[in-house]
């Protein structure tokens, strides 16, 4: 894909600067005229909108840390002081905790993009994977970073995650008192996760590039699956990508925007704003939007062992996933019964999101039913999140690989270009189709 | 070209030469290596468990007199809650009815669970063994305490009954310094 360097040093200094330091050539071999497959829509734009997701990130995060002081008797008030009396501190503090959930709405349509399109497939998987330390990356970023206000779900979803890890057998309490500095969370551990949450984002930075390193080795894949079989099937990214992803990255900030300006706290919980008291837990106590499925997982479990393995296997099993789809046709374009089964795991996973932000012995609808099931009502989202957390299993660990092996798929294009050109509409009776002039 | 030189000059120095005398510097640098990373990587994993004076945190004195019969009161101790209860004779006898009880996950005697002769007291770490939230007092299906994070049921002797959680509520290292108070730690 990465072909010889189309880059001409135009003025004195660029020659100059070329010969010692060919910053100029790489930054216009990789944003400006890297060859770019012409079919790209506009799921594919949501990578630009991440990378500028964690611009925002970094540069409202670094002002924030300017003001915020990570101290359990001052982190709640130096909050409140930001958003009451730091010039525009609310502003930047809303695009921050605002710009958390964006980053996740983002990042979850792109890896849905990657799995209904096969991006994870050879010869992608290690961009697959440096995806899924991105992620795994973020949502302990994020994580960490709800616990700074050190309000009372900042606390107490600190407890409840640190306590996952005492879960493990032996090793779990040196574990989690290690990761406390103590024998509860307490200020120690309010300070190192002050301290991670500076380096955390520069981790991402640093994942990132090797993302996009591993993105340009083979190129970008693209909605027919097909690999680029020659320039005819490609363009270069400047104009038409900067312009097509400018555009969507225009449409995102205005949803990012109504957040920010018309409903700040929407995503949140109240009870953040109460400050952090170790003595009383919140009668409801929930993690952020972005991690509900997680935690309606770990809860559908009745062992707690079990539910935290289940839980950290639902996203171990992302890693793996290149190896678990044996199909041979990247795009599901061409897979009806894989699309279906995808259609209907995006169902469950958000189901489980659903299920996640309820109380476990909710019936799903009306009243409970009276009907016990082992151990809870058969009419509970207990019950509702073990339905869908195997069917999450079930489609990585079972539908994948069984469906690669026994589904028909429908013929799939020779090349980018040939179902375009080969479209009645766009082939008039008589004319040639001439693929150069369609460049 | 190089070929034609070997054997003809022998290099005391050259690769391959004298194998083992050159795979033992090898071993012993690495290891060297090994062991100082190791030596430095240590005190950077050992920093962030507990401090010296996080560790030196003193036991509390508590006076019983505050609770009043079928009260709890919570205090806080080493960073967490620690919940001292009076029981009413019914919370006692409810308990104690249940020593046997086949949902038992961890099991122990109500007799266990408190100083002997002070059936009335009973005083508990407060964090839920499952995630660590704090329960609330007198919910549950079993009067004692149910935790609001994930719905573990607790029996009026602090023992699970019903939930995630696969512990009883803990009881601390306290001793009776009077009738009326106790010493935590």
């Amino acid at each position: 894909m990465s072909g010889h360097s189309t880059y001409e040093p135009t003025t004195g200094i660029e020659r100059w600067l070329d010969t010692r330091l060919p910053i100029v050539r790489f930054a216009h071999d990789t944003a400006l005229s890297f060859p770019t497959p012409k079919n790209l829509n506009y799921w594919y734009t949501f990578g630009g909108i991440l990378a500028l997701m964690l611009g925002i990130q970094l540069v409202t995060g670094i002002v924030l840390a300017m003001h915020y002081v990570p101290h359990v008797d001052y982190a709640f008030a130096s909050v409140e002081r930001i958003m009451r009396d730091v010039n525009c501190g609310w502003l930047i503090r809303y695009m921050h905790a605002n710009g958390a959930s964006m980053f996740f709405l983002a990042v979850y349509i792109h890896m849905i993009r990657g799995l209904y399109y096969g991006s994870y497939k050879a010869p992608r998987e290690v961009l697959w994977i440096l995806g899924c330390l991105i992620y795994l990356a973020m949502m302990a970023t994020a994580f960490i970073g709800y616990v700074l206000p050190w309000g009372q779900m900042s606390f107490h979803g600190a407890v409840v995650i640190t306590n996952l890890f005492g879960a493990l057998p032996i090793i779990g309490t040196p574990i989690t008192t290690w990761l406390w500095g103590g024998f509860a969370v307490d200020n120690p551990t309010l300070n190192r996760f002050f301290s991670l949450h500076y380096l955390l984002p520069f981790v991402i930075a640093g994942l990132v590039i090797l993302h996009i390193w591993a993105l340009h080795v083979p190129g970008n894949n693209n909605p027919t699956g097909v690999n680029v079989k020659s320039e005819n099937d490609t363009v270069p990214f400047h104009p038409y990508y900067t312009v097509k992803d400018g555009f969507a990255i225009g449409v995102f900030l205005l949803l990012y925007a109504s957040f920010v300006f018309y409903n700040p706290n929407v995503l949140g919980h109240a009870d953040n704003y109460i400050p952090a008291n170790p003595l009383v837990t919140p009668a409801h106590i929930v993690p952020e939007w972005y991690f509900l499925p997680f935690y309606a997982i770990l809860r559908a479990v009745p062992d707690k062992l079990g539910g935290v393995l289940l839980m950290f296997g639902a996203i171990a099993t992302l890693f793996v996933l290149p190896w678990l789809d044996t199909s041979k046709v990247r795009s599901m374009r061409y897979r009806p019964t894989a699309r279906l089964y995808l259609f209907i795991f995006v169902l469950a996973a958000l189901v489980l999101g659903y299920c996640g932000g309820q109380l476990p012995d909710d019936p799903v609808i009306g009243a409970p039913s009276g009907l016990m099931l082992l151990d809870a009502d058969i009419n509970s989202m207990v019950w509702l999140s073990r339905v869908a957390t195997l069917y999450y299993f079930a489609y990585f660990l079972i539908i994948l690989p069984v469906l690669g092996l026994t589904e028909t798929p429908l013929p799939v294009p020779e090349s980018i270009s040939e179902p375009v050109l080969s479209h009645p509409a766009t082939t008039p009776v008589g004319a040639a189709a001439s693929p150069e002039k369609r460049g | 070209m190089a070929d034609t030189v070997v054997g003809a000059t022998p290099d005391p120095h050259a690769s391959g030469d004298d194998p083992s005398r050159r795979d033992f510097i090898h071993i012993a640098a690495g290891a060297a290596a090994v062991g100082a990373a190791g030596a430095l990587i240590w005190p950077l994993v050992d920093q962030m468990n507990p401090a010296g004076d996080t560790l030196a945190l003193a036991s509390i004195e508590f006076d019983l007199g505050k609770v009043e019969p079928g009260q709890q009161v919570v205090v806080k101790w080493r960073g967490k809650p620690l919940f001292v209860r009076n029981r009413t004779p019914e919370q006692i006898a409810a308990a104690v009815k249940d020593d046997n009880a086949s949902d038992l996950r961890d099991p122990a005697t109500d007799e266990s669970r408190h100083k002997p002769g002070k059936a009335q007291w009973l005083v508990l770490v407060g964090t839920c063994t499952h995630l660590g939230c704090v329960p609330t007092v007198g919910g549950g299906d079993y009067g004692g305490w149910f935790c609001p994070c994930h719905g573990s049921h607790y029996d009026t002797s602090g023992r699970i009954r019903k939930g995630p959680a696969p512990k009883n509520l803990l009881v601390p290292d306290y001793a009776f310094l009077s009738d009326t108070k106790i010493k935590v730690g």
